[in-house]
């Protein structure tokens, strides 16, 4: 018989004892990460919220997951700069705060996001996006596999995914909605890596800037002519792109991006999966 | 080119033309076309090959004119290539397709609820007289602590809690969504669990916006690998949420709600667009190991600020009892166990028949499991996939099950027959169907006093064998396996199931 | 206790578990403390559940570097089990040095078994003769671990070892004083959350036979089928659980086979068949007869491996990558991790941090080589 330890759980101090770990000044709180559990940091924030902050500043964040996710409070929105390296299922349910990354992020950035915006400037880690319903998120450089799965639209709420690098695997698979911009801007005319993209798309759109052979995409998705609208569109993302991280990023000008050719997919049905099973032959 | 069916009809339709007067009740039931009026011979005719045999047109047939009956056995009689493999071979032939089929697991494999046998009380010890003593079925769902510290002076209890649910009695309504099945069916459910004061569970279709208000102190909301309708909002409005990782009538692959079912209203409840199929991927995309449920547990946990117990929902497989002890460890509070008797609205055949174990089987080894681990506090155990009686339910609890799901029982109460047609959306009992014209053949109100009755007549029932057995409180028959005893079974069963066999 | 089942029991069952695994190497060959691998599982502690921790260090028994270390941890309280495998390990084996792996009672483990290490350079007789110095050790350590109920070799490579248990790596660190009391060039490690076997020291990873040793997180899917197949070649599971396989299928490739990682990889996890389809004509070629041939050893389902022997260390995934990875570099040293969040932990200016593609292998080797 063996003990059951909760990792997650076990060794997670009441809020008085690491009350000391944030220093409130009118509107912003700052909060020390170090040496914070995944909660008591989640602890933190949610009474920071409670207390009115507007804005959060987090120094030394180390793998501290589901920052955003308790801060459900309809209404309110509050803006969160997460200074290290945030842990998985960063802004996962987020319901319209503001997170700014300055640096990594790891797997399940915006997982089942709501609305708000999430900005990672550096590189993100697998499923980015997964089941996003609204809201924007922007990557600086590249993410991982699996980003954009299943993220989906319902009239208005329409999540826009922006990587400003390149993906792996599986992007867009079983994305049911929402827009994807991949910008390919690390490439270096090398072309996108990535497999199996758009694989059971059903709903949304993807666009790819750089060179993307037609066996690295899925079969259910179309490859259709960039319209004047989508130019607008994106260029109006790549723009924000820039803004957002104009410090780090200075070998690219608004032109030469959208100098590039694009790309647009489109599922190719709504019903992508509809042929594979006998209903019953004679209905 | 057109290819005429070899399919032969599943059913015979007799009409007794004495009776019939064509009223045509028979036509307007029929969702499936089955029924016709042929003007110039004024009489009903009826196309037997369309009948599925839900009797919805037998019983709603003003002069009893109609019966239903199944075909005689058509091909020579084969044990081995028998009707049910010759039949999906020729479904293939012409289609290509994937066999679709819905409800549970129709095939012959042993059932153990019908081995195993109850005991009641004699001479020995008393039993009870549930009519005029208190009997009690009140259950609490929920992660437990080894022991409470108490502060004697005040009576005041030190140790903090885990959220735990209060049920009347140990039977809940399984998830089963809207979209598979209809608003009124699924309202109905919400109605009858908050009148009996137990649970229903919305599926992974979301919660219709102006059900959550008034449904949400007896609601467990479920997270799936879809994640349909699932917001911060979905989350709080809630008792408990589950995690269904997998369901008993198709362990290990996901669900297809095809986009005809997608009207606008289940597109607003599962915020997908209308017409599009809604996609269930087999895995969440997030969990793809055990410590990434913890993940999602913690993730939801943190979503709704600890106030939620958080269930996780598997089918029975082999290695369930390994698996159910990794999600406990993994911070489960609760465990839902769905047997492959577990029904579903659509599934491919192939998996329905083949795939996943007894619910009787997989209980069995997880509880002892759960024990020898010393654990079995630390989560409750729901069971489903098949509980077809309060017997069923009273035997689940002795096995060691804290409550049970009821699906398709429940289903059956609101009015279905069990036709196993849920996938064509045609349902002539306006339960899995997205037809207005046929979903408003349930009244919720009707349809709530059904499913009431059902729960309180099992109850009557459980209460009843308790008090056989001398017990008056469920938690005394939780995990009581000395009072069941099995029929017909082999050592290894006795051994997997841990108890004794009859007359030993 | 687990009962030993006889491993011709074709019913030996995997159980479900999965983890955090983290490896550091300086390609230098410096060697360096434990502190840093420790502090890093730390920052990965919740995805482990304290049912199990380990550790792989390599260039830690500098003064017996010609002798196999075998680690030994013997279950049974019973003085004739010691007895008995000493008495095994002296007829088969020149016995150079044993003693007691120092432990620290202070350390917050349950019941930790009696370990004990010997430096041993075999004595080959009869037909074993014809037999190479690292088969026979193989033999022998099959021999201990299925036929000497209640004793485990768990390390046996030269001038490295393996250190694991029941507990937090964290713990497992502490009770085998492992920041005090070794310096290695490639430190592994491994935080478990195992559904099965609680109380069991031998389930922990790493699993090492000869100096190869395999951290694991993810469940194989293909176990039955890549267990059967390297029975075949004398190599029999005793340890219940998955990663064993890995284990021994790398010393089957790699040090019997003498293929190269770059090829191993691609039998663990192939391309697709539509990527093999696309491709020239000799690469299509040269993949679909690899596929053909070692089919049975397609590691399928989620997996991070960090393999490691003398002078290399390699990360590799499944090739859908269905469990993450994350290398880092800063100079000399290679950093291999489930998670970035871990790297940063431990070296917070990092020259490069990077993700390959499934399947493809992060390989950190000597620079010397």
């Amino acid at each position: 018989m063996v003990r059951l330890r909760d990792p997650f759980m076990d060794c997670v101090r009441r809020l008085d004892d690491i009350a000391s770990s944030v220093d409130f000044e009118g509107n912003t709180a700052k909060i020390d990460a170090t040496g914070l559990t995944h909660k008591e940091l989640n602890d933190l924030l949610r009474v920071c919220v409670e207390k009115g902050a507007e804005k959060i500043i987090i120094k030394n964040v180390c793998g501290q997951r589901y920052i955003g996710t308790r801060l459900h409070f309809p209404g309110k929105k509050v803006e969160i700069d997460v200074f290290g390296i945030p842990g998985n299922d960063l802004g996962m349910f987020m319901n319209g705060h503001r997170i700014v990354v300055h640096g990594n992020a790891q797997d399940g950035v915006g997982n089942t996001m709501n609305d708000g915006e999430i900005v990672v400037k550096g590189r993100a880690g697998d499923v980015v996006a997964m089941s996003m319903r609204g809201g924007r998120i922007f990557i600086r450089d590249d993410v991982g596999y699996r980003t954009a799965i299943h993220m989906k639209e319902y009239r208005e709420r329409v999540p826009v995914l922006v990587v400003g690098g390149s993906s792996q695997d599986f992007l867009g698979e079983y994305m049911a909605g929402g827009s994807v911009l991949l910008l390919g801007l690390t490439l270096k005319n090398q072309k996108h890596k990535a497999n199996y993209v758009g694989t059971g798309m059903h709903g949304g759109t993807i666009y790819i800037r750089g060179k993307i052979e037609q066996y690295q995409l899925g079969k259910e998705v179309g490859v259709v002519e960039m319209e004047e609208e989508d130019y607008r569109k994106v260029e109006s993302l790549v723009k924000d792109y820039l803004r957002y991280f104009k410090d780090s990023i200075k070998n690219f000008e608004l032109d030469e991006i959208m100098g590039e050719r694009f790309i647009k997919l489109v599922p190719v049905s709504k019903r992508p999966y509809g042929r594979i099973y006998t209903y019953y032959i004679r209905y | 080119m057109a290819m005429k069916s070899h399919l032969l009809p599943e059913f015979i339709v007799e009409r007794d033309n004495e009776r019939c007067d064509s009223c045509k009740v028979c036509i307007k039931q029929c969702p499936f076309g089955v029924h016709y009026y042929d003007e110039e011979k004024d009489r009903v005719y009826s196309r037997e090959e369309l009948c599925v045999g839900c009797q919805r047109c037998v019983v709603y047939c003003p002069k009893n004119a109609l019966k239903v009956i199944p075909y005689p056995k058509h091909y020579r009689p084969n044990d081995y290539w028998n009707e049910s493999y010759i039949r999906d071979i020729k479904k293939q032939a012409e289609s290509g397709g994937i066999i679709l089929t819905s409800c549970g697991s129709a095939r012959r494999t042993k059932i153990y609820w019908d081995h195993i046998l109850l005991n009641a009380s004699q001479v020995t010890n008393p039993s009870i007289d549930p009519l005029r003593e208190p009997m009690e079925l009140r259950t609490f769902l929920g992660r437990k602590p080894d022991a409470l510290e108490i502060d004697l002076e005040n009576m005041e209890i030190k140790t903090e809690l885990h959220p735990n649910l209060m049920i009347e009695a140990p039977i809940l309504f399984a998830g089963m969504s809207y979209g598979a099945i209809s608003y009124n069916a699924f309202k109905s459910l919400a109605m009858a669990a908050k009148k009996f004061g137990t649970l229903f569970n919305t599926g992974e279709g979301g919660m219709p916006k102006d059900m959550r208000e008034e449904f949400k102190d007896c609601t467990i909301v479920q997270c799936a690998s879809g994640r349909f309708g699932v917001d911060p909002e979905y989350l709080n409005y809630s008792a408990a949420i589950e995690i269904k990782i997998g369901q008993g009538a198709k362990p290990g692959i996901g669900g297809h709600l095809p986009g005809e079912k997608v009207t606008a209203e289940i597109s607003s409840t599962r915020m997908i667009p209308e017409g599009t199929d809604a996609l269930s991927p087999a895995p969440h995309h997030d969990i793809y190991s055990i410590e990434d449920l913890s993940m999602l547990i913690y993730a939801l946990k943190e979503a709704t600020n600890y106030e939620k117990p958080v269930c996780v929902k598997i089918a029975a497989v082999h290695n369930v009892a390994a698996i159910a002890s990794g999600m406990v460890r993994a911070g489960a509070d609760i465990i839902a166990i769905d047997g492959f008797r577990g029904g579903t609205g659509a599934t491919p055949k192939i998996m329905r028949e083949h795939v996943g174990i007894p619910v009787e089987l997989a209980l069995a080894a997880v509880d002892q499991r759960l024990r020898e681990e010393g654990i079995r506090n630390k989560c409750s155990v729901i069971v489903g996939g098949g509980i077809r009686c309060a017997a069923d339910v009273v035997k689940a609890i002795a096995l060691g099950a804290d409550a049970v799901y009821i699906g398709t029982a429940a289903l059956i109460a609101l009015g279905c027959t069990m036709c196993q047609h849920c996938h064509t959306g045609k349902c002539a009992w306006g339960i899995c169907t997205q037809d207005p014209e046929l979903s408003k053949r349930l009244n919720p109100k009707v349809g709530a006093e059904r499913a009431y009755n059902l729960l309180r007549a099992w109850s009557l029932e459980i209460k009843d064998v308790l008090g056989g057995m001398g017990i008056n409180a469920i938690e005394s028959l939780r995990g009581n396996r000395d009072h069941l005893r099995g029929i017909g079974l082999e050592e290894w069963e006795l051994k997997v199931l841990g108890i004794k066999g009859a007359g030993e | 206790m687990i009962n030993r089942i006889s491993v011709s029991d074709g019913r030996i069952t995997k159980e479900v578990q999965a983890c955090a695994v983290f490896g550091v190497m300086d390609r230098s060959g410096r060697r360096f403390r434990g502190g840093m691998v420790i502090n890093a599982m730390k920052n990965m502690r919740v995805r482990g559940n304290g049912l199990g921790g380990g550790f792989a260090v390599y260039g830690i028994y500098p003064e017996y570097k010609d002798c196999y270390a075998l680690h030994i941890m013997f279950q049974d309280d019973d003085p004739g089990l010691k007895q008995e495998v000493d008495e095994f390990l002296h007829r088969n084996f020149d016995v150079v040095n044993d003693e007691e792996i120092p432990t620290n009672e202070e350390a917050s483990v349950e019941d930790p078994p009696l370990f004990w290490r010997y430096f041993v350079t075999p004595q080959k007789k009869g037909e074993d003769k014809n037999l190479s110095d690292d088969d026979y050790v193989v033999k022998k350590v099959m021999y201990i671990n299925t036929c000497i109920n209640g004793a485990y070799v768990f390390s046996s490579g030269k001038d490295m070892g393996v250190f694991k248990g029941v507990g937090f790596p964290e713990e497992i660190a502490d009770f085998f004083m492992l920041d005090e009391l070794y310096k290695g060039y490639i430190w592994t490690a491994h935080s478990r959350f195992p559904t099965n076997t609680p109380g069991w020291w031998g389930g922990a990873h790493p699993f090492c036979i000869l100096d190869w040793t395999v951290v694991h997180n993810g469940e194989i899917s293909s176990y039955g089928t890549n267990r059967r197949f390297l029975e075949m070649y004398g190599y029999y599971c005793t340890l219940y659980t998955d990663t064993e396989v890995i284990a021994y299928a790398v010393d089957l490739l790699m040090r019997r086979q003498r293929l190269p990682i770059e090829v191993v990889a691609k039998i663990f996890a192939p391309p697709m068949w539509d990527q093999i389809d696309r491709m020239q004509e000799n690469e299509r070629k040269f993949y679909t007869t690899l596929r053909m041939v070692y089919a049975p050893l397609l590691i399928n389902g989620p997996f991070t491996v960090i393999i490691a022997h003398h002078g290399e260390m390699i990360g590799l995934t499944d090739r859908i990558r269905l469990r993450p990875i994350t290398a880092g570099e800063k100079g000399d040293m290679l950093f291999v991790s489930s998670e970035e969040a871990a790297i940063r932990a431990v070296c917070s200016h990092p020259d490069r941090v990077w993700t390959p593609h499934g399947g493809e292998p992060i390989i950190g080797r000597l620079r010397s080589n």
